[in-house]
């Protein structure tokens, strides 16, 4: 037994808080909140089914990401030395993290290594999840986020509640309030014309881009036959901070691998369509190393493990390591729609932060979350590398911790289904019991159901009503015809 | 043990069960069968407010409201035939802030996809350095019709990964209020493409 070799949970803004049902409560009840989370995320559903249903090989192409995407997760570590020989070989510094603390360890040493007290950064799950800001703000260096959404949730100091719109949750007119309090620049008659809150961005992050010396990226796709990496954007500060300072640090999670350039064929299509419902996103950069006299002369990658081998560890939950981000299980859950994404507590919110998040973390510091779901499947439906996200919630269930009350309780009914005397006796007198009180349930309030049930069973009723067993079971009534 | 190495082990030890190899299905589509490529291009151009402009000789007069043009240095000189503004040459290279001061820039690209309307550069012949189509306002881009490929696929076979490339669909955009695509934020706010037939 080697213990360092032993795949590791990982550590950063992947844990949920509070439960959560207790966190969801607040976001439920605030109508404002809930009226621009159903404004965006029907919109963007729309956009998503128009341009999906435009392309006649959808179906094939999510094959094709799906098996490739497996195929990555059999291969990961010679994929990762592939890719760090290609890279490292076009002129890269390839860097490797055990988990957050070792991955911001790094990046706010290269900075400090290139001199710079400051940094623009490009919008980044991964340094979201590692609470990189938050650790080059201890040593003293600023961090500028340039994407928009990032930049309204930085300067109204909240945290992201969306994959790919972390300010999903604000509208217009909150956007205008939070430039107007927090832009020093900004326009004093600012409207809430979405266009005129991107060119008072413009204008604000205009210099700091000219005049960068260090950028912090994440990836889309890191290309291990080739070294390359690919940032996925639309507003073009993407390509600013990938091409005007002269060091760019992009942080990129193990998973992150395709096997060759060919495949960002299939991804290429799969990931603007289900994102934000384009045919393509306005811009993508590739990179490879450095290339002498354009963009960045020094280009550091850090890859990160971060949770990441104990999910591959686990055979059942690994196709998790799939997702590549697009957002589309978020925009079609019926549970992120009425509870938004700061309910679940981690970076990433929604189905796949629900299977993703306890993975990462191991299920006992996250066992909520699993069941932040309806297992509906429209999840699954539209997921453009069809992890099967109902199929490993389930799973999870089954290894989150349990109350012993409810252990108790599962394994008497459990021995009392296992036979179907039993059952067909249990029934009976459950119906003898319940009777008088459900005939009187029904008198009362029309339905034989009760709202509340004493403690511990309280649990179970506080989100439900306790159906009582129907006076005739079919069976019953089948027998009589 | 370095933290390279305890990674790459963790990740053995993860794959204890040796999933079995997959094959990989390729059933989608690598050739597009339709007959007006050229067509489909204009159309997803112009669906995402790029401007498009037909044949060589668009170009004197859509230069003529350019005071200050950036090029690359090999630009073709057919291309800036009669143009009387203040041409700059990227060479020796010109500063953020220089290029931040002109009013446009004129390259040509490598391939571009009809099926999504990208025009994609990879600092190949007429299209320079990346800053180069990033930083001026308007960015006016020659596309040869031989260039036009129908999906994604045909696109990739004609690109070298080593290559810095720069995928452009539409002028720059955010669809971060409220899910809304607004064109205009950091990249060129206009985006205009001249097509031209082999020869010319």
């Amino acid at each position: 037994m080697n213990p360092p070799a032993t795949p590791a949970t990982g550590s950063g803004r992947i844990r949920t808080p509070l439960p959560f049902p207790t966190a969801a409560k607040p976001a439920v009840a605030d109508t404002q909140l809930r009226a621009n989370l159903h404004r965006a995320t029907r919109t963007i559903r729309a956009k998503r089914a128009r341009v999906v249903d435009e392309v006649p090989d959808w179906e094939a192409l999510r094959d094709a990401g799906s098996a490739i995407k497996a195929d990555v997760q059999r291969r990961l570590p010679e994929l990762l030395e592939q890719f760090e020989a290609s890279a490292t070989a076009a002129g890269a510094t390839v860097h490797w993290a055990r988990d957050a603390a070792e991955a911001c360890r790094i990046v706010v040493a290269l900075t400090q290594a290139a001199g710079a007290d400051e940094v623009v950064k490009v919008k980044s799950m991964a340094t979201q999840e590692i609470e990189l800001n938050e650790a080059l703000e201890a040593a003293g260096i600023a961090a500028y986020e340039t994407d928009l959404a990032e930049l309204i949730v930085q300067l109204g100091e909240d945290t992201p509640s969306h994959i790919l719109v972390p300010a999903i949750h604000y509208n217009r007119g909150q956007i205008r309030e939070i430039f107007q309090r927090r832009m020093a620049d900004a326009p004093t008659d600012l409207s809430d014309e979405p266009a005129a809150l991107a060119e008072a961005a413009r204008a604000h992050l205009r210099r700091r881009f000219l005049s960068a010396r260090v950028a912090v990226s994440g990836a889309n796709f890191a290309v291990a036959d080739s070294g390359t990496l690919v940032v996925v954007e639309s507003e073009g500060n993407g390509r600013m901070c990938l091409t005007l300072p002269e060091t760019l640090i992009s942080v990129v999670g193990v998973e992150k691998l395709l096997p060759t350039f060919t495949d960002l064929e299939v991804f290429l299509q799969l990931l603007p369509r289900s994102s934000t419902g384009e045919r393509m996103n306005p811009y993508t950069s590739m990179w490879t190393g450095v290339t002498p006299d354009d963009g960045p002369q020094t280009v550091h990658i850090v890859l990160v493990d971060n949770g990441r081998s104990a999910v591959l560890a686990d055979p059942v939950g690994r196709p998790a390591l799939s997702c590549i981000r697009c957002s589309a299980c978020l925009n079609v859950c019926p549970v992120y729609e009425r509870a938004g994404g700061h309910a679940y507590g981690s970076v990433y919110p929604g189905p796949i932060g629900a299977i993703l998040s306890p993975q990462l973390t191991g299920v006992a510091d996250n066992a909520s979350l699993p069941y932040a779901s309806t297992l509906c499947g429209a999840c699954y439906d539209v997921c453009p590398v069809k992890i099967n996200i109902p199929e490993i919630l389930v799973h999870l269930r089954q290894q989150a911790p349990h109350p012993a009350a409810e252990r108790a309780t599962m394994r008497v009914l459990s021995w009392v289904m296992r036979s179907p005397r039993r059952w067909a006796a249990a029934l009976r007198l459950a119906r003898a019991g319940a009777g008088p009180l459900g005939a009187y349930r029904q008198r009362r309030t029309g339905a034989r159901t009760l709202r509340r049930l004493p403690w511990p069973a309280s649990a179970w009723t506080r989100s439900r009503d306790l159906p009582l067993p129907a006076p005739q079971t079919f069976r019953d009534w089948w027998g009589k015809q | 043990m370095t933290a390279r190495d305890e990674i790459l082990a963790r990740l053995r030890t993860a794959l204890a069960d040796n999933p079995p190899p997959v094959q990989v299905p390729r059933r989608y589509r690598r050739v597009d069968d339709r007959a007006d490529l050229i067509g489909t291009l204009v159309d997803r151009l112009e669906d995402y407010r790029a401007v498009v402009h037909h044949g060589i000789d668009a170009l004197p007069r859509l230069l003529s409201e350019v005071d200050r043009l950036a090029v690359p240095t090999d630009v073709p000189a057919e291309w800036l035939a009669g143009y009387a503004g203040q041409l700059h040459r990227d060479a020796p290279p010109l500063s953020p802030a220089a290029l931040d001061a002109l009013d446009a820039v004129l390259t040509g690209c490598a391939v571009a996809v009809a099926d999504t309307g990208t025009i994609i550069l990879d600092a190949g012949p007429a299209q320079g350095r990346r800053a180069l189509t990033l930083v001026p306002d308007r960015h006016i881009c020659v596309v040869r019709t031989d260039q036009v490929v129908g999906l994604l696929p045909e696109a990739l076979t004609r690109l070298d990964p080593r290559a810095p490339q720069t995928w452009i669909s539409g002028p720059s955009a955010t669809s971060d209020i409220e899910l809304n695509r607004v064109e205009g934020v950091h990249g060129p706010r206009r985006l205009e493409v001249v097509l031209i037939g082999l020869g010319t």
